[in-house]
């Protein structure tokens, strides 16, 4: 059976729906709470790590494909860079020109926000693909290192 | 609105554009890297001679905010940065078809650029950090970009000893923003201006300029923080090295150290502080002068003498600022002090012509011939010609033979050297201007001249997209030691006058 135990499995289904959930709150209210972009899309990406380490990467690549992260990865860079150009149509880079509407309610403080989502879909899928990078190379033992050096 | 933030902009959105749209089209790299490397080289040329300018981020006025700056310091960075992107960018285009994953390349390439603009467009010391670290970390992927053993621990190498570099330059800003409440550069500068000018300074604030001296002159491998480079530069492709040692060393290093030192700590005062800060560096430059050319000499690997010969001369660009820094502490005249700036700063444009061109040069006869060692190659000047031809003439320049750039910018330096006093640091740097000529002219007769044989025998000229930019920079080495009168105005003059005048970059950014 590939993978950890029945036990972890299951409870890694049970929670990792709740943890995305929980991530996608740290992000959608850090302009009200600590948290934001960056812690969000961290803990959205630990729910899929979390996949991985329970069921192993083909469990996780269904998931969410490499693919799919890797479009996320850049366009979510990309999108932050472009909310900052268009400050320039005020005149400044990064200029907050969206409406700040009411203090303390979900949508306010402008650009917040979408800064915020696009910073978590870099950093999560980034870091989910971090781990998936090192998840692809098996630790040889030391003794096969010495054998092969040997040799 | 003024252009300044476009420099990180362009090539950031290059950078992350590239591999999305890599996944459908295969040329995305080639494309928009030619596209944003020529935009940008374009306008930092247009930026001759432009008023300095400040650009505030989202609105928020310069202490508060982050501000981005344009004054003649930078531009002459920006020109150098840019336009030696877009030529080995060019150079790439040939030169890494024998690569994969050539959409990584291409997009850390942009990401380097983007660093490099954005510490050298910087006016606030952890934006500075920051842009430093982006630069940093695309350059270690990009130095084991070949992933064979001896690239990916040059690689290695290099990650562990930059990120101690960094962690210095972090703790510096960490200590600075304790001593004086801010991040801005201009209103640190003011601050310090205010507490210290002129007398000894804060202890915790001489330990940050001694944490910013190690961290940068790290980036900028001065001996004794060198150990780094002469692994990284020869392991890297070709276009690689030439950036590395032709910007990234000056940008976030010298640049970094001249501006920080200048700007912040307020060289421009006379002080019994910075004078203590100025022999360091004079020290230090004096050190990697004498070690980088004597350790050049013995080198047979083409590349690997290039990379100690880059430590050598990085030494005289600090010396030259260094020498001015020391004429103002002390408090020496204006004038002299000018001076030995100006050749600081005129070797550095110089030397990222010419080390670049060389580093490029390496590259196609490595390609030509399959090896870049120097007993294995002979009389290339028969089967390369114009590879031979800009060669000689980058090694010449670089050797100081007048009537190329290298030997005014070295001439400068030394005659302000011994109108500042320190006679037995010119004997030095006179005496090392031979060294180098003697290990270029071991180049020259080793590769170049001499009976074809071994790998020449077989070696064809390279392509007209590796020789075209190789031709470019060597018409700019000529150029520089030709039309000095021109170009010294309108560049060099208003760089030197930016780090001299730091009171008017605190008016600039705080208005």
């Amino acid at each position: 059976m590939k993978g950890m135990t029945i036990i972890v499995k299951t409870i890694t289904d049970f929670v990792a729906a709740f943890i995305v959930v929980f991530g996608a709150y740290i992000v959608l209210y850090g302009h009200l709470t600590p948290g934001g972009g960056f812690a969000g899309g961290v803990i959205i990406a630990c729910a899929f790590i979390l996949l991985m380490l329970a069921h192993g990467r083909e469990v996780a690549f269904a998931r969410l494909p490499e693919r799919a992260a890797h479009i996320m990865d850049s366009s979510g860079a990309l999108a932050f860079l472009i909310i900052g150009w268009l400050g320039v149509t005020g005149g400044f880079f990064f200029l907050n020109v969206f409406g700040r509407g009411d203090m303390f309610r979900l949508l306010s403080s402008g650009m917040i926000l979408p800064l915020n989502i696009a910073i978590a879909f870099k950093v999560g899928s980034s870091l989910f693909l971090v781990f998936a990078a090192l998840a692809m190379f098996r630790r040889r033992s030391f003794r096969a290192m010495i054998e092969e050096e040997l040799s | 609105m003024n252009p300044v933030p476009l420099y990180v902009a362009i090539p950031l959105g290059a950078a992350f554009l590239i591999p999305l749209l890599g996944m459908w089209w295969k040329k995305s790299g080639e494309t928009l890297a030619v596209l944003s490397t020529l935009v940008l080289a374009v306008m930092a040329i247009l930026a001759i001679g432009t008023p300095a300018m400040v650009h505030h981020m989202g609105g928020w006025t310069a202490p508060l905010g982050i501000a981005l700056v344009s004054d003649g310091l930078t531009v002459l960075l920006l020109i150098a940065v840019n336009v030696i992107a877009f030529l080995c960018i060019i150079f790439s285009l040939k030169y890494m078809k024998v690569y994969t994953g050539l959409t990584k390349y291409y997009s850390l390439f942009m990401l380097m650029v983007a660093g490099m603009n954005g510490v050298v467009v910087s006016g606030d010391l952890f934006n500075l950090f920051v842009f430093l670290e982006v630069a940093s970390i695309a350059s270690y992927a990009l130095v084991a970009f070949g992933v064979e053993a001896d690239e990916l621990e040059a690689g290695f190498k290099y990650m562990i000893l930059g990120s101690v570099a960094s962690v210095m330059i972090l703790f510096a800003v960490g200590t600075v923003y304790a001593v004086t409440g801010t991040l801005n550069m201009a209103d640190a500068s003011r601050e310090i201006a205010t507490r210290f000018g002129g007398a000894e300074m804060n202890p915790a604030l001489l330990l940050a300029a001694a944490f910013f001296l190690m961290g940068f002159g790290l980036k900028a491998a001065l001996v004794p923080f060198h150990a780094w480079l002469p692994d990284a530069h020869p392991s890297a492709p070709a276009p690689i090295s030439a950036m590395l040692s032709g910007v990234v060393i000056k940008s976030l290093g010298v640049y970094a150290m001249c501006r920080v030192m200048f700007h912040v700590f307020g060289f421009g005062t006379a002080s019994p502080s910075s004078a203590i800060i100025a022999n360091a560096m004079i020290g230090f430059s004096v050190l990697s002068i004498v070690v980088g050319g004597l350790l050049a000499i013995g080198q047979w690997d083409f590349k690997r003498l290039l990379a100690y010969s880059s430590i050598g001369q990085i030494g005289y660009v600090t010396l030259g600022i260094g020498v001015g820094a020391r004429v103002l502490a002390t408090g020496g005249t204006r004038s002299l002090a000018a001076l030995a700036i100006l050749g600081g700063l005129f070797h550095l444009i110089n030397h990222a012509a010419f080390k670049s061109l060389l580093f490029l040069s390496s590259g196609a006869i490595q390609q030509a011939t399959g090896t870049r060692d120097m007993k294995m190659l002979s009389g290339l000047r028969k089967r390369m010609p114009i590879t031979a031809a800009t060669t000689n003439l980058a090694a010449l320049s670089i050797s100081g033979v007048p009537p190329f750039s290298g030997f005014w910018s070295k001439l400068i330096i030394i005659v302000a050297t011994i109108r500042a006093g320190l006679m037995g640091v010119a004997v030095v740097a006179i005496a090392m201007a031979f060294v180098t000529l003697a290990y270029y002219v071991k180049v020259q007769r080793e590769i170049l001249f001499g009976p074809v044989r071994g790998p020449a025998e077989s070696a064809k000229e390279v392509s007209p997209l590796m020789y075209v930019p190789m031709i470019i920079l060597a018409i700019v080495c000529v150029g520089f030691g030709l039309l000095y009168p021109v170009l010294g105005s309108r560049i060099l003059e208003p760089a030197r006058d930016a780090l001299l005048n730091g009171a008017e970059y605190v008016k600039l950014v705080l208005g």
